[in-house]
């Protein structure tokens, strides 16, 4: 399909969109979302869990109508799934009752086309992307690999010149992701499949560097489109070159950015309770601070290089650092992370020492921890009921932020002995 | 095992949270119940055929079997058309949905046996003089025992077709008829399978009580199983009752063995997520099947046609699906759908209460309430008892996958068996030993429905994690904090599951076990299913039907305040997220 050039494939104008909370109330996911994609380009999609990515896809494929906004494909608004557009799963999304070859004959049921020639066509499109011998498979049979081949086969017998791909390879072994990706951008490359752009929703931030022209990055709650990345490298791309690595830096300072503003926004700060605490165990912020502490980073890292060390993804990496840059054990700038005095005598210390230190820290830069601690010391019986403070809590934040930031903060009080909980009488307790 | 997991899912068991339509639904149905009753009761009086002559001879035997089992089938027929009917409308319309599930809950707690007096009369004047009539009725009586609990299994999985299933679906532009088939119907239907056997099962039991009825003096017999036993009671011959049993054991192995087997072997290929080829349950009849190549062949025509049937787009034109959804969206007609709704509920609300006022008194009231105190002891007692015979044994078989390959299908064997052939036997016992009725007529009531425990437990106990079992053996935890600490609080989910069944079953069983016969000697126990049994036989239908709305509040009552508290707790303490 030829698109009049300037003219994108499909377009979101001030795209929002909101859920219906069972309360009654709303939850915005994406606010004044405005994307386009372009003749021949792989656009990236990068944000952190809950920034909405999928939703966006969804919204792009018709899955799902925005709450505000218009949607155009091509020329035309988009009111549904649209001949054109197909979809890769993360899941896969096989049909587990059907075998490979009609699972991907599924993709031209809508065409209603005689056997002979459906078949021609779902045999054509399983030799491209190499599943011959699989035909007369389920999918219970297959390895994750080439499910997700099935997944592409099925999307591309469709003749779809857009193909929309939700976190494609991050159900797959590192390996198997590897070899995937380079076969799809060397068919893509070679003009062997008849997609023409491809919208790619991940929180990989390699994967993006890896196969995208552009990536854009959605900060959380709601999602927003917060930066635009251009990635101008040719294919095939070298995950060490420095060129590569420069972009990747870039890309988690700006994250960085939207990270350490969401934890100092005025908003959250309403009486100092009300902050969604990231969700961080004490057992990953001190395997961090013990690996930063040591060589040969001394205390001081940049995130792409330590994320990489460690095996980190995004959703890994950033709550530990929001986590530690909240209690000023690290500090987070411009892409870096440092440990503070206390982050590094946190990271040589013993047991006790450590749960001191993580005591003192929690009472003074956890609003929340402190007044739990001091409503159950002016009790007489030392005990209060989870509910007082949930409803505390819900005059600020939704229902899914109490309940994650109680329970993360229920951990650290306990870690630190600040005060206890009990989970039968739903009660808490020192 | 992907059965387990059913068993645990299945929504017999499921229990929801009540709410107002629960309530309308309940009024809904005991209103209709009482006004059906008191309507009943005019027409029966001139309908007496001559029922058929019964022969005791065992030749006669396969005969009547074969007859019996037709029923079960055209009835498993029937039920599957309704399921697919109300529950596709109760999954895709909401305002549908709002009255069908709740009814379908208040449903699923009247006791079949109940009303299987009214539905007979009606049934017998729609068709005057013919066997037509007391065939349909026995069918409706089967159809009423399975259908509720299919249609519930159909419409869960409909409503929980995994998203990414659903979006693959969408995306590829299915047309709603090519989604029905291809994707939601494949979805549900390892959920249904089971289910149909489960149902199927329970069949049995009022198969053979709806052959022989008596209601108001009239004897209704249908040529069957459940009437040889009838006959066989009256003749007390207790050879007879034997080789009945017999007969409906080969029948009920040959049920399992060439349908049921076959298909949940067979529908294990539907199960989302998939699993590893080697697991799942496999029947030697669907290998043989498939291994042949003239069938193969014969099926294949069958398959193709079938699936290019589910692939044909059979879309609406846009335009008038666009008005029928614009139609749908308006105010006007949600406003008369729920118009309607409170109108009829009123309606029944102001009828049956006019009917009972005329037909029932306060005393009744209390004898009734008086009966269903009794028997509500009776089924508390009784799977107390059974918890404490059977838990022990399905765990210690659990855990022993050899001996739970050999024991857990004749448990299903046993749950499956109608437990009403046995009564005869344990009644002579009784009469023999001049034993007292009130007491040691009460464990028929758990006879047949004692396997669901066994067998839910068996199930729970295997399906135990392995590595709780080795930490708890390493850290040598054993007698009976072994039990407190690591085995009950592991089965309990599964337990019950097992017991609110088991409950349920009993229930139903008291309308046949509180009143039994043996040639002329009649036993009563006292009870709820005494006072239903001996109002329909003397033709009183508006006590009757008092009754069955009492022993349905208490199934409702028992479900809501014991049963879904229960289970919320052992869900709730099992997890780990």
């Amino acid at each position: 399909m030829n698109t009049p050039a300037g003219r994108p494939l499909i377009e979101l104008r001030q795209v929002c969109m909101d859920f219906a909370k069972p309360s009654g109330t709303t939850l915005p996911v994406l606010a004044d979302i405005d994307l386009a994609l372009r003749s021949r380009e792989i656009l990236g999609i990068l944000g952190r869990s809950g920034a909405g990515k999928s939703t966006l896809l969804r919204i792009a494929a018709g899955l799902e109508r925005p709450t505000s906004g218009q949607v155009y494909h091509g020329a035309a608004p988009l009111t549904g799934p649209a001949e054109g557009i197909a979809v890769v799963f993360q899941t896969f999304a096989l049909f587990p009752w059907m075998t490979v070859i009609e699972n991907v004959e599924a993709g031209l049921d809508v065409f209603a086309l005689p056997r002979s020639e459906r078949r021609q066509r779902a045999e054509a499109a399983i030799d491209l992307i190499g599943l011959d011998g699989f035909q007369d498979a389920y999918p219970r049979e297959l390895s994750g690999g080439m499910r997700q081949r099935v997944g592409f086969a099925r999307a591309i017998v469709t003749g779809s010149p857009i193909l929309l791909m939700d976190e494609p390879f991050s159900a797959l072994d590192v390996l198997t992701a590897e070899t995937l990706r380079s076969d799809f951008i060397d068919l893509w490359l070679e003009h062997e499949i008849p997609t023409n752009s491809v919208m790619l929703v991940t929180h990989n931030i390699e994967e993006a560097v890896l196969m995208c022209d552009r990536v854009v990055i959605l900060s959380s709650n709601p999602g927003r489109v917060a930066a635009e990345i251009a990635v101008p490298l040719p294919h095939p791309r070298n995950r060490l070159d420095d060129a590569f690595r420069a972009i990747v830096e870039d890309i988690y300072a700006s994250l960085t950015s939207r990270a350490i503003a969401s934890l100092t926004a005025p908003a959250a700060y309403r009486g100092g309770l009300a902050l969604v605490l990231p969700r961080a165990s004490v057992n990953q912020m001190s395997g961090f601070v013990e690996t930063l502490a040591g060589p040969p980073y001394h205390g001081r890292s940049r995130l792409g290089e330590i994320a990489r060390v460690l095996g980190l993804q995004v959703d890994d990496l950033f709550p530990v650092a929001e986590a530690l840059h909240l209690l000023e054990f690290a500090e987070l700038k411009d892409g870096a992370v440092r440990l503070t005095t206390a982050g590094r005598l946190f990271g040589h210390g013993g047991t006790e020492e450590r749960k001191r230190l993580f005591k003192e820290h929690l009472i003074e830069f956890v609003p929340l921890a402190a007044h739990i601690r001091r409503v159950l010391d002016e009790r007489g019986e030392h005990r209060a009921p989870r509910v007082r403070f949930e409803s505390e809590l819900e005059d600020h934040l939704i229902r899914r932020d109490v309940e994650r930031t109680l329970r993360v903060v229920t951990g650290w009080a306990r870690y630190a002995e600040l005060f206890a909980y009990d989970d039968r009488a739903r009660l808490f307790r020192i | 095992m992907a059965q387990h997991a059913e068993t645990l899912n299945s929504p017999r068991w499921h229990l929801r949270r009540a709410s107002w339509p629960d309530l309308a639904a309940t009024v809904l149905v005991l209103g209709m119940l009482i006004v059906v009753g008191s309507g009943a009761h005019q027409m029966a009086a001139p309908l007496a055929t001559a029922p058929p002559r019964i022969s005791l001879s065992p030749a006669a035997l396969p005969y009547y079997t074969l007859q019996t089992t037709m029923r079960m089938f055209i009835a498993i027929t029937v039920s599957l058309a309704f399921t697919f009917v109300y529950a596709t409308l109760a999954a895709k319309s909401r305002r549908a949905e709002v009255i069908l599930i709740p009814l379908l809950d208040v449903l699923q707690s009247v006791p079949v046996l109940g009303y299987l007096s009214f539905t007979a009369l009606f049934f017998i004047s729609a068709f005057p003089g013919r066997a037509l009539g007391p065939e349909l009725a026995a069918i409706f009586a089967i159809f009423t025992s399975q259908a509720w609990n299919m249609a519930f299994s159909l419409y869960q999985s409909l409503r929980t077709v995994p998203r990414d299933l659903d979006d693959a679906g969408r995306s590829l532009r299915f047309s709603a008829w090519q989604r029905f088939w291809r994707v939601e119907v494949p979805f549900a239907l390892p959920g249904l399978v089971w289910n149909t056997m489960m149902s199927m099962s329970a069949g049995w039991f009022f198969v053979v009580a709806s052959e022989a009825i008596t209601v108001d003096g009239l004897n209704i017999r249908l040529p069957g199983v459940g009437s040889y036993v009838a006959e066989a009671i009256r003749q007390h011959d207790l050879a007879a009752v034997g080789w009945a049993i017999l007969a409906m054991s080969a029948a009920i192995l040959c049920y399992d063995q060439l349908v049921f087997r076959p298909l949940v072997a067979w529908s294990g290929r539907f199960q989302v997520p998939a699993q590893p080829a080697a697991r799942g349950p496999r029947s030697w009849v669907l290998e043989i099947f498939q291994r042949s190549h003239l069938l193969q062949q014969l099926t294949r025509r069958v398959a193709t046609g079938l699936q290019d049937a589910g692939r044909a787009r059979l879309s609406l034109p846009a335009r008038v699906h666009a008005a029928g959804k614009r139609l749908a969206a308006s105010r006007l007609t949600e406003a008369l759908w729920y118009g309607l709704l409170c109108g009829s509920l009123v309606y029944i609300l102001v009828r049956s209460v006019g009917f009972a006022r005329i037909a029932l008194s306060w005393s009744d009231v209390v004898a009734a309430a008086r009966g269903g105190a009794l028997t509500l002891l009776r089924v508390i007692v009784l799977v107390a008892v059974a918890t404490v015979v059977w838990v022990p044994v399905g765990i210690v078989i659990g855990l022993r996958p050899k001996l739970t390959r050999m024991i857990q299908p004749a448990a299903q064997f046993l749950a499956a068996f109608p437990a009403n052939l046995l009564f005869p036997l344990a009644v002579f016992f009784v009469v023999r030993m001049h034993l007292a009725p009130a007491v040691w007529l009460s464990p028929l009531m758990i006879l047949g429905a004692q396997w669901y425990i066994l067998f839910n437990v068996i199930a729970g106990a295997s399906a135990f994690p392995q590595d709780l079992r080795e930490a708890a053996a390493s850290l040598r935890i054993r007698g009976w904090r072994w039990w407190r600490d690591v085995m009950l609080p592991g089965i309990l989910p599964y337990y019950v599951t097992g017991a609110i069944t088991a409950s349920g079953g009993a229930w139903n069983a008291s309308i046949v076990s509180e009143v039994v016969r043996w040639g002329p000697t009649e036993l009563t126990a006292g009870g709820l299913g005494a006072y239903i049994a001996r109002m329909t036989e003397a033709g009183n239908l508006p006590r009757a039907a008092l009754g069955i709305a009492v022993m349905a509040i208490l199934v409702i009552a028992m479900n809501q305040l014991l049963w879904r508290p229960l289970y919320a707790f052992s869900e709730r303490r099992m997890r780990l997220d």
